[in-house]
């Protein structure tokens, strides 16, 4: 299932299940990442520290004084696919946005030469997959926008983006739980909170797997939500 | 919990609590966080008898001015740090590095500056009281995560230590100088992105550290990386000491608070060995990479292990 298997550093591996992302590859991971966390808490790969499952990739970070590369590279080697399954509990969301708190706007529809309102609704009308969380702290990415909309990080990214700022970059879409540095092209903001510290075990409002469709909101609404 | 604390009076630039990370949560967004130098944060937990579990006070640049209003405690001060004690008397004793000293009621410990360095510890017998999240206390202020509500140390903030010392004797112990600017890393998953001059230049030229620099990431600032491919990837799981180069070609080494996924291609990867000496670096530092295999850093990694428990076993009582 893997495409590759590499070491990045001294203390992860990369496993790379190809260049493309689309759900039935983002699912793969999904599967691996399920696998190696049960087999983490059966207590049966000692000196595992992370399992991080992006697009098309899990990275695991291990304490290099317990274990090491060839020995995780092994276990992998070993995994058979035909028996992962993977729970699927995917939710639907709708998620408000303000898009008087862009950005970008005006510089991205110069490029795409495409209007703003245009822009808005093309965001507006898309139902997003979560492909997976990570960054920051509850931060998802979420996909697949249309190709129309299809642009760059910015050159060099910016410093300080507010909390709830909704960007696209490609095909995808965020959303920015904290302030936070970030190469995003900003859309809106959302007052949403996408992060419960309170709970432990789960601490995120989204999952990869996930369903968000946006919703257009007023600065008066956003404030109200804002206080909540 | 104990009634016995600091008060602090000062809280100094970047003061948080931290341990050796937390763990099992990158898949949330959580980064491991913990301290920055392994090997101070180990000694000064060890000086105090604690184990390397527990939870010590970082500090960056100017320390804090503590006040001990209630209680009685032995602390160990590790880095390189310019650092007194308050007597009530208002003497003041010039603080030693790598030692204990007993502070009684009443008394201060000004920790002044980290001096050619960056981070310096404070540890305390028995340890701080303080709430985990997820198994551990470090602060991640960014996402304010950790104890004392995730946040730095603030002026007038009550630092609460668990037990009061009986034990009168002190200790020190002798830790080398590392002074080198040479980092070692390993190629990173990008290597080949980038044109073979720039592959060149990056283990051959000097790089500047700038002062964008924090405990998330290091930005550097020397020759031009000339990326051929694409400056960006599919955004994937970041490993501490990763060194990306976002398109304007300046390398930024991602640091313990590391962003948990990343866009940009990565030239390079700290070793594990070098971690804690690559960020006690100063702005304005120049530091140059140097390209290792794997094997030879999981072997350096043994050394640097074994370093440090010959520090610890060499902790002497001071007669």
């Amino acid at each position: 299932m893997f495409k590759k298997l590499n070491n990045i550093g001294d203390c992860g591996i990369v496993c790379d299940f190809g260049d493309e992302v689309n759900r039935t590859i983002n699912i793969s991971v999904i599967k691996l990442f399920h696998h190696i966390k049960k087999e983490v808490s059966k207590g049966n790969l000692d000196g595992i520290l992370n399992y991080t499952p992006s697009y098309n990739k899990l990275i695991i970070n291990f304490d290099l004084g317990k274990t090491n590369s060839s020995k995780i590279m092994d276990f992998l080697k070993s995994v058979d696919f035909s028996k992962l399954n993977i729970s699927q509990n995917s939710k639907k969301w709708t998620i408000p946005v303000c898009y008087d708190f862009e950005m970008d706007l005006a510089n991205m529809s110069k490029i795409l030469k495409i209007n703003k309102d245009e822009i808005i609704n093309i965001h507006l009308s898309t139902d997003f997959f979560v492909y997976m969380v990570g960054f920051i702290p509850g931060h998802p990415f979420m996909g697949d926008l249309d190709s129309k909309l299809f642009l760059n990080r910015l050159k060099t990214p910016r410093v300080k983006i507010p909390a709830g700022s909704v960007g696209i970059v490609e095909k995808f879409c965020n959303i920015y739980p904290y302030e936070s540095p970030g190469g995003w092209n900003i859309i809106g903001r959302t007052p949403i909170k996408l992060f419960n510290k309170k709970d432990e075990t789960n601490p995120c409002l989204l999952s990869a797997g996930d369903s968000v469709k946006f919703k257009s909101i007023s600065k008066k609404e956003f404030e109200k939500l804002n206080n909540e | 919990m104990s009634n016995n604390f600091f008060e602090v009076l000062r809280p100094g630039i970047n003061t948080t609590f931290q341990d050796k990370g937390r763990f099992h949560m990158q898949h949330f967004g959580v980064t491991p966080g913990g301290c920055m130098d392994i090997k101070s944060f180990l000694i000064a937990n060890a000086l105090v008898g604690n184990s390397s579990n527990e939870g010590a006070l970082e500090f960056a640049y100017q320390g804090p001015l503590l006040k001990l209003i209630k209680g009685k405690t032995k602390i160990s001060i590790t880095g390189n740090v310019l650092f007194q004690i308050i007597k009530l008397n208002e003497e003041t004793i010039n603080g030693e590095c790598n030692r204990t000293y007993d502070l009684d009621e009443g008394e201060q410990i000004d920790i002044l500056a980290t001096k050619q360095s960056v981070y310096g510890y404070m540890a305390l017998e028995g340890g701080f009281d303080l709430k985990p999240f997820c198994k551990s206390v470090s602060i991640l202020a960014r996402a304010h995560i950790g104890p004392n509500d995730g946040e730095k140390i603030k002026i007038k903030d009550k630092i609460i230590i668990k037990r009061n010392t009986s034990n009168k004797k002190d200790f020190d112990t002798k830790v080398p100088i590392e002074g080198r600017n040479v980092i070692r890393v390993l190629k990173g998953p990008q290597f080949d992105y980038f044109s073979k001059e720039s592959q060149k230049d990056f283990f051959s030229k000097d790089y500047k550290i700038t002062n964008l620099t924090d405990r998330m990431g290091m930005r550097l600032e020397g020759t031009t990386i000339k990326n051929t491919v694409s400056t960006n990837i599919r955004s994937e799981g970041i490993t501490k000491g990763a060194i990306q180069v976002p398109a304007d070609g300046q390398p930024i080494v991602l640091l313990t608070d590391y962003p948990t996924i990343g866009g940009y291609p990565k030239i390079a990867n700290v070793i594990s060995a070098d971690y804690h000496l690559l960020s006690q670096k100063i702005p304005g530092e120049k530091i140059l990479f140097q390209d290792v295999e794997l094997q030879e850093a999981e072997q350096l990694y043994k050394e640097h292990l074994n370093s440090i428990s010959e520090v610890i076993k060499n902790i002497k009582e001071i007669n």
